[in-house]
């Protein structure tokens, strides 16, 4: 057996370029399902294509998009590498977002620099929280944390559009939604900017924090010793407590730092795209979005970076395949068989195989 | 006295209404995770099932062979699970995340080809599943009118508490049902005796989504009487805590299901009494949900193997 | 010597020339084993020898890439193990198959249950186990959950399983590992009275003592090779290791007299539950001074693991008082205990010795990686780890070399037990704490951890040594305090240790009040 490295093995062993594969395979498999359905693939492909990289505007657009994707992310790929799933991050990020509203509408008067620091701190004060209390129920009844998050999830989302009620931040007008938020705790460019490069009208800085995000997470994770005790706790729980670290206080940890991300995530796409809440009548999922953008990224938080970045122009661009008469709903297959791929990514590895011939016995 | 006998008749109704979904699906997740997969894609089986049952009852106009092919759309969903992480060994959360983007994005998209909407056509009534015991009860009294609300449903609700009696019959004095919760527990002790572990887990994955396939299709069917891409928001998910809930149950998940299906009906209730936010009534169920796990069930045995791939000795 | 069963003209097993690779390696390398109606015959070898991989060919959970198996004189192709079981062989495996939260009957009768339409037929299923326990004298409680029952129990339990299928021939694969003395002879009852009824039993083992008091003829693997067949009758003990091994053993520990000296560990009416919440430490007291081993002798279940736990700060004892150096450790935490002196190479390396998926110098400073010298404040220091690593890997020669930034789980049993003795000895903590610390392991690794922990005693720390391995116990120890019921029922110095003696003491037998 010679050592030498084949292609096929670097291939066969390569996470990135697995989920290469699975990309092509997604985008593949959601050509078969635009060719059923009688839609020119090359029209559609093309349409998401322009829709990305055609201007600035494009480009402008997939990023803020992007943003709330790539923390939320964060959070989920977070607490994928302590050992805990954050399944609750669709509610931490409604909280988030909500912190972030009240904050952003009754003390709009306060300078930016003031104020949106105060926005970004209630929203990851709320996150976290409520990846908190789910930890605390873990640890004091031994509550199930997918089960409690499940709930927490549709407290958080009824608990929004209650709020959104309150005289003190309800819209006079006739929209079921909360006023906007002062401009103050806006994060967008300068308008002048903004029309000097052809952005999109809400393209704001969010993306900065979101790169910061990324490089204290990766931080956290690799280099500190925080990072170590909670990747223990997330590897082997029982190793951990032998070892001397508290298990309980990890996993809350762990939450309260997920939560947090979470919940910046939406502050992030309130203060830089909605600037107000709506009352809504079904879950928005950027928890489930966080989930895939994580999974993508293979839980580095680099990979979730682009993996986010990805994610967003995907459904920008996916809402205007209504032009070319294709359904918005060909992302979401992509996106499945994407994640699907992933997760039977062991079957890339059997490309080894291809250079021998098969072996005789054994099975 | 009068109006709360009433109230009361219309809380069971809204109760008897709205647990059929979640219990069907419940049910399948209990066949799921009892043989140690989990499950987290019911919800992406539930739209399938939600889908293909409207669709064919549409065409056919047939109820039931619309509300079969609902459960088969959520078995093949469920094999597609199966086969990711039981034959291939993948992640179950995340096969379990790709379905639940795949199969709704797929019904979505087959809607917008048949009907140029996200929305499916509305059924005839002859084409929704029945309602029994329709005009069985004398309405004008006030008993009467009770006896209507807590028997007159849809023949679904009468279908699932027979459902959840077969499945704990299955589980529990069957051959099969034996096999299947070793499967769950200690897959190596399986193999040894000969049981084919992998076999049995592939089977209960894709039982699993043809239930899940079922609940979808009485939400279409029953409940509602179309498909749209809100018909299934986080019922897939509720029946999975429900059964967590009941300890990996049948007979536990029902009371789960019921608990939620009971809250419902509360908010339907007092949602007409404008005394309270409608907002507010609708988080009962999930805050009712955690102080009953608080103050009453506490930690819940999960199957020893559960989410752990079982990899075949060669 | 018990009567022999064996009848040499009945072959009831061939197995010809075995050959079964695993990609490039080879597990068994053209292996021969033949068993005759009535016989018991040994299977020895190493961990690792290739033992188990044989018997799961024959058990049809393995196929073999080359070489053929013949049952009755029949050739056959099992390619599970319901042709194993139909053509009459059961296993009974090292580490228990069975069902935890099934009754004892549910766990017989799996795989082959009785039924009635499409009901499963319990009652008959419960009348069955009765009737075949009671035919073999192997009584059991039917209705009994697995997680209920002693270990002795269990593996009843488990050669029921075969005999409800109509073994004839069973495989008892390491029967032996965490019994009794006495249950170990009322197994090897049990074995003679199942080759009086015509059964062969094949006995996979690395215990000698048990070949020569059991078994007719013994199989020699080493390395994956076939070394021999023969009569135990005619070899000795020291004949049958050195076949074994392949070289001389010496199963004498050197241990140079020393006087002890201070306490250190001190434990004093120590109560404590189990994870059932019964009551399993009933007014416990030990004490372990410098420079000597306390090996604590008894049978699994008695507290002993309850007792590791509470001294570790892993579980929360109900009552008494515990003190290292005098310092109060009492119910404290993991941290704390280590702190003030105590360190332990636990009895599950898997579960908590180690992080498997973390790096081999990760593990290493599992309890330091806040110490000053791997951390900058904040920060993990990871030169300072990969330089500890590099020099511990070396001492304590750990494989393979460069192994620093390998996930420990890609390490052999043996090497990860090294990873944890050099990290817990490394700590140069007062006690250190060896539970099963050679569970698994091969003989040339048992005398590498023998040497260490030795060498802490002569050191002058307090060694406290938990193990279900007697003859461990007895080499090791230089007091013996045999645990049962949850307390110290009586102390021996260790030279003067007799096996029996210890044996009935561990049951219960011999103590006074």
């Amino acid at each position: 057996m010679d050592n030498k490295r084949t292609l096929l093995d670097v291939i066969a062993d390569s996470k990135f370029i697995h989920t290469i594969l699975s990309i092509i395979i997604g985008f593949i498999v959601g050509a078969i399902f635009l060719v059923v359905m009688g839609i020119s693939v090359t029209d559609a492909y093309g349409t998401l294509l322009k829709s990305v990289f055609s201007s600035t505007k494009n480009i402008s657009y997939c990023i803020v998009y992007g943003t709330p994707y790539i923390v939320v992310g964060l959070s989920v790929a977070f607490s994928f590498r302590t050992g805990v799933f954050n399944i609750g991050a669709e509610g931490q990020f409604v909280m988030g977002s909500m912190a972030a509203c009240v904050v952003g509408i009754l003390f709009g008067s306060l300078p930016s620099i003031i104020l949106i620091p105060l926005c970004f701190l209630a929203a990851a004060a709320a996150g976290a929280l409520w990846g908190v209390i789910v930890g605390f129920l873990k640890n004091k009844w031994g509550i199930n944390e997918v089960l409690s998050m499940i709930m927490f999830n549709w407290t958080a989302f009824y608990l929004s559009n209650y709020i959104a009620d309150f005289p003190a931040i309800h819209n006079e007008g006739s929209a079921e939604a909360t006023r906007n938020v002062s401009e103050h705790a806006r994060t967008l460019l300068p308008a002048g900017l903004i029309e000097k490069f052809n952005l999109c009208p809400t393209a704001n800085w969010g993306i900065l924090v979101a790169i910061l995000l990324t490089i204290v997470i990766y931080f956290i994770i690799e280099k500190t010793t925080l990072g170590y005790e909670l990747k223990a706790v997330g590897f082997n729980k029982s190793a951990a407590e032998y070892g001397g670290i508290s298990v309980n206080r990890s996993i809350l940890t762990a939450l309260a730092i997920s939560g947090a991300l979470a919940g910046l995530g939406g502050s992030l796409q309130l203060l830089g795209m909605g600037g107000r809440i709506s009352i809504f009548t079904s879950q928005e999922g950027f928890g489930f979005a966080g989930i895939v953008v994580a999974l993508i990224g293979v839980s580095n938080p680099f990979g979730v970076l682009i993996a986010g970045l990805f994610y967003g122009a995907l459904t920008y661009s996916g809402g205007k395949l209504n032009l070319v008469k294709a359904p918005t709903q060909v992302v979401d297959i992509i996106v499945g068989t994407v994640v699907f791929f992933i997760a039977i990514s062991s079957i890339f590895g059997a490309v080894r195989y291809l250079k021998k011939s098969p072996q005789k016995g054994g099975r | 006295m009068n109006a709360l006998i009433n109230e009361l008749g219309v809380i069971i109704y809204a109760t008897l209404l709205y647990t059929p979904p979640l219990l069907f699906a419940a049910l399948g997740s209990c066949f799921s995770e009892v043989s140690g997969v989990v499950n987290i894609g019911m919800e992406g089986m539930m739209s399938a099932g939600a889908f293909a049952g409207c669709v064919v009852a549409f065409y056919t106009k047939n109820p039931w062979i619309g509300f079969l092919c609902g459960g088969l759309a959520g078995a093949l969903f469920g094999m597609l699970h199966a086969l990711a992480t039981v034959r291939l060994g993948a992640d179950q959360t995340i096969s379990g995340t790709a379905i639940n983007f795949l199969a709704p994005g797929i019904a979505i998209m087959t809607a917008k080809a048949l009907f140029n909407s996200t929305d499916t056509r509305p059924l005839e009534p002859g084409s929704k599943i029945p309602l029994l015991f329709k005009g069985t009860f004398d309405t004008s009294t006030v008993f009467g009118t009770f006896l209507k609300n807590v028997f007159t449903n849809y023949a679904t609700t009468y279908l699932v508490f027979l459902a959840v009696l077969l499945v704990w019959f299955i589980f529990y004095k069957t051959r099969f049902g034996l096999r299947m919760r070793a499967c769950g527990e200690h897959p190596q002790a399986c193999e040894t005796l000969g049981i084919n572990v992998l076999r049995i887990r592939f089977f209960c994955v894709t039982v699993s989504g043809f239930f899940a396939g079922l609940g979808g299709a009485c939400m279409t069917m029953a409940i509602t009487n179309q498909f749209r891409p809100i018909s299934i928001v986080g019922q897939g998910f509720i029946a999975i805590a429900a059964v967590i809930f009941g300890k990996f149950r049948p007979q536990g998940a029902m009371l789960g299901c019921l608990l939620f299906g009971f809250c419902t009906g509360l908010k339907v209730v007092l949602g007409n009494s404008n005394v309270v936010s409608a907002q507010l009534i609708s988080m009962i169920p999930y805050v009712v949900t955690v102080i009953v796990l608080i103050l009453f069930v506490g930690k819940s045995h999960v199957p020893a193997a559960n989410g752990k791939p079982f990899v075949k000795s060669k | 010597m018990a009567q022999k069963h064996v009848d040499l003209n009945t072959k009831v097993i061939e197995m010809r020339n075995i050959v079964k690779r695993f990609g490039n390696f080879t597990a068994n390398d053209g292996i021969n084993l033949t068993v005759h109606k009535g016989e018991i015959h040994a299977i020895l070898g190493e961990n690792g020898a290739g033992k188990s991989t044989l018997m799961n060919q024959l058990y049809g959970l393995y196929k073999p890439t080359s070489g053929e198996i013949l049952i009755n004189g029949k050739r056959l192709e099992m390619n599970n193990p319901r042709d194993a079981i139909a053509a009459g062989i059961g296993m009974v495996h090292q580490h228990f198959m069975l069902v935890q939260p099934f009754t004892v009957t549910e766990n017989i009768v799996l795989g082959t249950e009785p039924v009635k339409g499409v009901r499963l037929d319990m009652q008959t299923a419960r009348r069955n186990v009765q009737e075949i326990s009671e035919r073999y004298g192997l009584s059991i409680d039917p209705d009994a959950k697995i997680e209920d029952i002693s270990v002795g129990m269990q593996q009843r339990v488990e050669i029921l399983k075969a005999l409800y299928r109509g073994a004839d021939i069973l495989i008892l694969d390491e029967p032996t590992a965490s019994l009794t003395p006495q249950e170990i002879v009322e197994l090897i009852e049990i074995m003679h009275n199942l080759t009086a009824d015509g059964k062969s039993i094949i006995l996979i083992t690395h215990k000698l003592k048990e070949i020569k008091e059991s078994a007719d003829y013994c199989t020699i693997i080493r390395l994956g090779k076939y070394i021999g067949t023969v009569n135990v009758d005619e070899v000795t003990q020291d004949e049958l290791a050195s076949m074994m091994v392949g070289r001389q053993v010496t199963f004498v520990v050197d241990k140079p007299e020393q006087k002890p000296g201070d306490v250190v560990l001190e434990v004093k009416d120590l109560h404590g539950v189990d994870y059932r919440n019964v009551e399993i430490l009933r007014g416990l007291n030990l004490k372990v001074r410098r420079g000597e081993i306390v090996g604590i002798a008894g049978i699994d279940g008695n507290g002993q693991t309850e007792l590791v736990e509470i001294i570790t700060g892993l579980r929360k004892a109900s009552g008494g008082s515990i003190t290292i150096n005098g310092v109060d450790i009492y119910n404290k935490p993991p941290r704390f205990g280590f702190v003030n002196g105590v360190s332990s190479i636990p009895a599950d390396r898997q579960k908590h010795g180690l992080v498997l998926d973390f790096s081999v110098e990760e593990n290493l400073v599992l309890q330091n990686y806040k110490e000053p010298e791997y951390a900058n404040g904040i920060l993990i220091n990871r030169s300072a780890i990969h330089s500890f690593a590099t020099k511990a890997i070396e001492k304590y020669d750990i494989r393979p070399a460069n192994c620093e930034g390998r996930p420990a789980g890609t390490l052999s049993g043996g090497n990860q037990q090294k990873v944890i003795i050099a990290r817990e000895v490394e700590n140069n903590k007062d006690l250190l704490i060896a539970v099963n610390p050679t569970r698994g392991l091969d003989v040339g690794a048992i005398e590498f951890v023998h040497k260490y922990i030795v060498e802490q005693r002569n050191k002058g720390k307090a060694v406290l040594l938990v193990s279900f391995e007697l003859d461990e116990i007895m080499s090791l120890s230089d007091r013996i305090d045999v645990i049962y019921s949850g307390k110290i029922v009586s102390e021996v110095a260790g030279k003067d240790a007799d096996e029996n003696e210890l044996g009935l003491m561990m049951a219960g037998g011999g103590t006074h009040g």
